[in-house]
């Protein structure tokens, strides 16, 4: 009744350290943009960094909320993960469509004493932009990134997020330490954007 | 040499995403403790579990792995856990710092500076930088949310009216991000600078109390201090007795039984190559019998524990005892 499954990981042990050292790396450097070391096929509609980040971070463990059920039947048979309806009861949210996306504050935003019990989401956007500038001048001021991880400041523009998205941003920062943690992914390239990253639009 | 049977770096899948998912949740909040399922490991609590649950959760194949003790790389807890990678996840090992990617440790910070792109793992033996004042692990939490540390700012009060300064030398607290309240793990105090802004990314495990936490690169850790008593760190009187170097962790080496002693770096792979590269101290500069007894001096370090500072003076006594009585 349906089509074949895509395999998951090649080599599972090998490729889930790779994606889950690149996603460390993401929210350790937030702004800078790491690709995925190695080809990767996940389902329509998730990316092929979505896709393997999900397997190298979600098991039974992880109730997940999916904005599009499409690549419910992949997940449960790869990461047997539990998928859930409330955004706020799950651990990891996959969104692939970030123009329809539920505001950051209807997900789990942790407890004052164990802020770690909020929601990581993953959400698919259209790129990056890191550089402010073309040969042809300016054509592209990106927002201004600080905070932990990040040495000074960065400018990194993310195309195909949705009007409001950063003030929506800054309102998630200012319940710190509560708050959710974001993995950014266009394609085979994620960035980070843990709670802790204050994002200036210029 | 790699051991058939395990799983890679030994640790099972499910472990691992489990541990990796408390990572990354204590990089998103610098100094903040992440509860996450620690395993029993083949070495008993204490000797490194939580550092090697991380070190195993956090290494690939292309990984160069330094695992060091008090500065040493030869010291059993370091040989043994280098010795544990090398066969479970057949890893490269190295005892150079520049070329380790991680680099794990118990109680120091090696001295040459670290890069972007390395991840420290430190071994913890007590995550709760204020369990000595509040046993009760519901309560330190409840501090911590309300980033109550009034406690640990009274604990260092009462050292200055005690003693005149601050009494702590090692596992000296340090804030966060101007957030968190966080133990260092018992580097000495000389090393917190070092935490500060540091290009590499830091992790820490402890086992026993299973909690990991972490500071990402470039973030601010600063050592609690007050404006009349602000955060100074050791200094000695004479440099690195092998090779001359004034700006490391010296370890104090008792020579002989007539209060005869020298200072050698604790880092031994910075002492030893600033040797290499032609680097003296005074006791190359002394005569053939205090440099033999120099020799005796650095196997001491390579087997025990370096002598810790409050007891170098009852070493000392001892050593002078017999001769008095």
């Amino acid at each position: 009744m349906n089509a074949p499954l895509l395999p998951g990981f090649a080599q599972p042990e090998d490729h889930a350290q790779r994606v889950f050292r690149l996603l460390l790396d993401a929210l350790a450097r937030p702004g800078r943009v790491q690709t995925l070391p190695f080809e990767f096929a996940a389902p329509a509609p998730l990316a092929p960094a979505t896709g393997a980040a999900a397997l190298a971070l979600l098991d039974y463990e992880t109730p997940v909320w999916l904005q599009s059920a499409d690549s419910a039947p992949w997940l449960r048979f790869h990461a047997g993960c539990p998928l859930v309806d409330d955004p706020a009861r799950a651990r990891f949210a996959l969104i692939d469509d970030a123009g329809a996306m539920p505001p950051l504050s209807a997900f789990a935003q942790g407890e004052p004493e164990y802020p770690d019990r909020s929601a990581t989401l993953l959400i698919q956007v259209a790129g990056f932009a890191p550089h402010a500038s073309t040969e042809r001048g300016p054509t592209l001021r990106g927002p201004i990134w600080s905070g932990p991880g990040i040495a000074d400041e960065v400018r990194l523009g993310v195309v195909g997020l949705p009007d409001g998205f950063w003030r929506d941003w800054q309102r998630n920062a200012g319940h710190f330490p509560l708050g959710v943690d974001l993995l950014l992914v266009a394609g085979a390239q994620v960035v980070g954007l843990p709670r802790t990253t204050t994002v200036r639009e210029a | 040499m790699s051991a058939t049977g395990y799983n890679f770096a030994y640790l099972d899948p499910q472990t691992k995403r489990m541990i990796r998912r408390a990572l990354l949740k204590a990089v998103a909040i610098p100094g903040y403790q992440v509860p996450f399922g620690s395993r029993e490991m083949p070495l008993p609590y204490g000797w490194g579990t939580g550092g090697i649950q991380v070190t195993a959760s956090v290494l690939g194949r292309d990984d160069v792995l330094k695992v060091i003790d008090q500065g040493s790389d030869d010291t059993v807890n370091a040989v043994n856990i280098r010795r544990f990678f090398a066969r479970t996840a057949d890893v490269a090992t190295t005892d150079r710092t520049a070329e380790a990617t991680v680099i794990q440790t118990r109680h120091r910070i090696p001295e040459a500076p670290l890069a972007e792109g390395q991840i420290m793992v430190y071994q913890v033996p007590e995550p709760e930088p204020m369990r000595r004042l509040e046993p009760r692990e519901a309560v330190t939490r409840t501090l911590h949310a309300l980033a109550d540390y009034g406690f640990m700012h009274v604990k260092l009060y009462e050292d200055i009216a005690r003693y005149g300064h601050i009494a702590t030398t090692y596992d000296y607290p340090v804030m966060v991000n101007g957030r968190y309240l966080m133990s260092p793990s018992p580097i000495p105090k000389f090393d917190n600078p070092k935490l500060h802004r540091s290009p590499a990314l830091q992790l820490f495990g402890a086992g026993r109390e299973k909690r990991v936490y972490a500071v990402p690169p470039y973030t601010r850790v600063e050592s609690l201090d007050f404006e009349d008593h602000p955060f100074s760190v050791q200094r000695w009187d004479e440099p690195c007795a092998l090779c001359g170097a004034d700006d490391s962790f010296l370890d104090e080496v008792v020579l002989d039984d007539a209060g005869g002693r020298m200072f050698v770096c604790s880092d031994s792979e910075y002492c030893a190559s600033r040797q290499h590269a032609g680097h003296t101290g005074p006791a190359h500069r002394a005569q053939r019998g205090s440099l033999a007894a120099a020799r005796a001096g650095e196997v001491g370090i390579e087997q025990g524990k370096p002598v810790p500072a409050s007891n170098d003076t009852a070493s000392a006594r001892l050593g002078r005892g017999p001769a008095s009585s």
